[in-house]
């Protein structure tokens, strides 16, 4: 009797941290950089951070839901690519007209995803010839060459602020980008936890066979999940070009892996029906954190990769240690 | 060329499950060279046996001899050397090697570091020509038919000088040519003086092949007999004829109009020109052996599998069925045969599962999911169906097997569906769950719905259905009231009319 009164303490405790582990692990963190180097929560530097995870995080979001459905989208790097050269190109046709078509451009790669992966495409063969052709396009938009010069209106969305409020006794504006990260990360959550979509896309990663038999259409739901990935892709491309008011065909190179780095140390399984949003934003200001304060210390950029690395070997392994004991 | 002497013999074998005894004293002799058949019903213990030759289960007490020798048969790996060889219906080659490769799986001969294909190509040669197998060993295995991959899997063990093979079912996957190629190659197995044992559920089967016939009931030996002295009917007789246990429930049917109504449905050759109704209130058993084509006709109702041809009529009125959603909204509801394949997503909770298939139940404002109204609704099913658990938000992963199957029959209960069709409702789950579902369903049958439930418990057939329906190899073969239900006159219809 006495060992299981131990055991469900044991196992409270260990469901604590299963629920919240991943949100106290960020603020451990947070105070450890802030030890290492006071810099590190000056305003300036917040700024810079958020700025920052909402490039990523953007892209992480559509993730989640990717990988929620049990499927994996490497195409977003291509996308960031293809869409951040159209939205340049198009500048002098207008801003919204550039926004648009960029925005379109990831929608429809992620509708093609879609489909061909309902018909029984493996999800990373498919995404990675998707994006090996974008990347492509991406090149034979300007032969290679970066391009530049934006409308004022486009630079809003990446380099403008909106509100304002006190931080360290100055007044600041709060980043368009973060703005919109913050409405991204909202919509996604209502919609994952409180619509019947939300439930398509739960159900259909966790079972697809018992959802189709439920009356769900695989098809459709592999559709829009992917459609929405590519499109916040490229809503993500118009952030990080606008800012740099410029965009080079080899822009986003690399982005995917941040982006299931962020949704594998949030806790999405990997293996489909498991995930939420809120926890993937977690995971993406973890990696940003922790680039960021190595940055701030010095500490090679090389060794950065490895430790980042690391990072999701560790929770992968952790999380693979949970299920198996 | 048989010898009399006994390779195998069983001595008073007793194995139970978790309380439930599967054998009873279970002893028989098998003589050296002989093919042996082994038959009973679902569930009478031929594989637990079966298991525990070839080393998968441990038996509870008893002896085993082979070769007039007692052995304690400890891990598959034993069983294989003291010559006892298991070949599965699911075949264990890897299709992408070639016959000779798969031969030698795991046991390629070497010299000199490298693989041997010298000796690799004789010993091959040896065992093929033991089970009569013609073929082109350098292909893929893939491309070869069942039988001969069949037939490699056994030339594998015998390569391991294997002398007693079990054979379950080898012919449920193949055509009428490939099986008298297979018959051909047992046959000269037998005249090399390698033993068989054959469990099949075709009897026609048994006196092409067998020589001796062992019969299993209920874990209790009920007679071996020599194929020359018996016949079919006997063997029935002797598979059956037990008393029926007293869970079933005497029920008083309000039969009503007719519900469902199917007519000439046909899908491949599982489906064949399939017409049958079903009335409100009434419990439609089908029974049959397993692969008789129950499931497939559900499924083709349900459009889990696309429907060739035929016609479905709900409430009097023709209707199209073109994807699962088509069949909820006509008020039909699938308990398929497999719950956590088919029927629940295990990684969400009890109420996410609950709501599957009718999210519309749960509209709130703004077409935002009413959650608050989702759980109340799920613990009134929690509630009403007794299922043990520590509430909706419980994964259905850490539920027991007949509280899973509670969960799958609350989501069907939820649609409001009218036509419910179970297929193997209480398969895997203990007694008192079952009761608990055969209680449901005559609930819901005096409640209006009709019912079809698929089963392959004989007795389970006979006690919960108003009417049985008996299927056999993809058709109707008979249609039997419950006054006139035996289970003879039932098996008879199963095994393709007398």
């Amino acid at each position: 009797m006495n060992a299981e009164v131990e055991l469900r303490k044991v196992s409270k405790l260990t469901k604590i941290l299963e629920t919240v582990g991943i949100e106290l692990a960020l603020l451990a963190l947070i105070i450890i950089s802030g030890v290492m180097e006071p810099k590190f929560i000056r305003s300036s530097n917040v700024i810079n951070v958020l700025r920052q995870v909402s490039v990523t995080g953007v892209i992480a979001v559509g993730m989640t839901l990717v990988i929620i459905n049990n499927g994996i989208d490497l195409s977003v790097c291509g996308i960031v690519g293809l869409s951040g050269m159209v939205a340049i190109i198009l500048q002098p046709q207008g801003t919204l007209f550039a926004v648009a078509c960029a925005l379109a451009v990831g929608a429809v790669s992620g509708v093609i995803n879609g489909f061909c992966i309902s018909q029984g495409l493996a999800p990373f063969i498919m995404t990675m010839a998707m994006d090996t052709v974008l990347r492509g396009l991406a090149y034979l938009t300007s032969n290679g060459q970066p391009v530049a010069g934006v409308t004022d209106a486009y630079k809003f969305l990446g380099a403008g602020y909106m509100g304002s409020f006190m931080l360290d006794g100055k007044v600041i504006g709060l980043p368009t980008p973060v703005v919109i990260f913050i409405l991204v990360s909202l919509l996604a959550h209502v919609m994952l936890s409180r619509t019947p979509f939300g439930r398509h896309i739960y159900s259909v990663g966790g079972n697809a066979e018992a959802a189709r038999l439920s009356g769900i259409s695989i098809k459709k739901t592999k559709m829009i999940v992917f459609a929405i990935s590519g499109f916040l892709a490229a809503l993500s491309s118009i952030m990080l070009t606008a800012r740099m008011a410029a965009c080079d065909p080899t822009l986003g190179t690399g982005y995917n892996v941040d982006a299931i780095a962020a949704a594998v140390i949030g806790g999405t399984s990997m293996s489909g029906g498991e995930g939420k949003i809120y926890k993937t934003v977690i995971g993406a200001m973890i990696i940003t954190i922790m680039s960021n304060i190595l940055n701030m210390v010095n500490v090679n950029p090389y060794v950065q990769q490895v430790v980042k690395g690391l990072i999701i070997f560790v929770t992968v392994y952790a999380d693979n240690w949970k299920k198996t004991h | 060329m048989a010898n009399t002497a006994p390779v195998l013999e069983f001595k008073n074998i007793n194995k139970s499950f978790s309380g439930v005894s599967v054998l009873k004293d279970v002893s028989f002799q098998v003589r050296r060279g002989e093919i042996h058949a082994l038959i009973g019903e679902n569930g009478a213990g031929k594989s637990t046996l079966m298991k525990i030759l070839s080393g998968a289960h441990t038996k509870d007490s008893g002896d085993v001899f082979i070769d007039d020798e007692r052995v304690e048969i400890q891990n598959p790996s034993h069983a294989r050397e003291l010559g006892v060889s298991i070949i599965y219906q699911e075949l264990s080659l890897i299709p992408q090697l070639n016959a000779e490769e798969n031969v030698f799986l795991g046991s390629l001969p070497t010299r000199n570091g490298f693989v041997d294909w010298k000796t690799v190509e004789k010993e091959a040669k040896r065992v093929f020509a033991l089970v009569n197998l013609n073929i082109n060993t350098k292909v893929p295995v893939r491309e070869l038919s069942a039988a001969k991959r069949q037939l490699i899997e056994v030339a594998r063990s015998l390569l391991h000088n294997a002398k007693i093979i079990i054979m379950d079912e080898p012919t449920s996957s193949l055509t009428n040519n490939e099986v008298g190629a297979l018959f051909a190659s047992i046959r000269h197995m037998k005249e090399q003086g390698i033993t068989v044992l054959y469990i099949s559920h075709k009897l026609e089967e048994l006196f092409t092949i067998c020589d001796t016939i062992t019969v299993l009931k209920d874990g209790v030996i009920t007679g071996q007999r020599s194929v020359k002295d018996v016949t079919k009917q006997d063997l029935i007789r002797m598979m059956v004829g037990r008393d029926l246990q007293n869970y079933y429930l005497s029920r008083q049917p309000k039969i009503g109009d007719v519900a469902l109504e199917c007519k000439h449905l046909n899908n491949g050759r599982q489906v064949r020109d399939v017409s049958f109704s079903v009335r409100k209130g009434e419990i439609v058993g089908f029974a049959g052996l397993v692969g008789a084509g129950r499931t497939e006709t559900m499924r083709s109702i349900f459009y889990a599998d696309k429907l060739e041809s035929g016609e479905i009529w709900v409430d009097g009125k023709q209707v199209h069925i073109d994807a699962p959603l088509s069949a909820i909204k006509h008020g039909i509801a699938f308990a398929t045969e497999d719950r956590k394949t088919q029927g629940l997503v295990l990684c969400l909770p009890i109420a996410h599962n609950t709501t599957l298939a009718s999210l519309w139940t749960i509209a709130g404002k703004h077409g935002l999911l009413d959650s608050k109204k989702e759980t109340a609704l799920t613990k009134d099913y929690i509630e009403k169906l007794t299922l043990r658990t520590t509430g909706p938000d419980q994964k259905v992963m850490y539920l027991s097997g007949g509280n899973q199957q509670k969960v799958v029959i609350a989501k069907w209960l939820n649609s409001g569906a009218k036509i419910y069709i179970f297929d193997e409702p209480t398969r895997g789950i203990d007694v008192g769950a079952k009761a608990d579902i055969y209680q449901l369903m005559s609930k819901l049958a005096d409640d209006g719905a009709a019912i079809i439930m698929i089963s392959s418990e004989l007795p389970e057939v006979l006690g919960v259905s108003d009417r049985i329906i008996v299927m056999h190899e993809g058709r109707i073969m008979g249609e039997v009231t419950k006054e006139e239900a035996t289970e003879e006159l039932v098996m008879t219809y199963a095994f393709g009319g007398s």
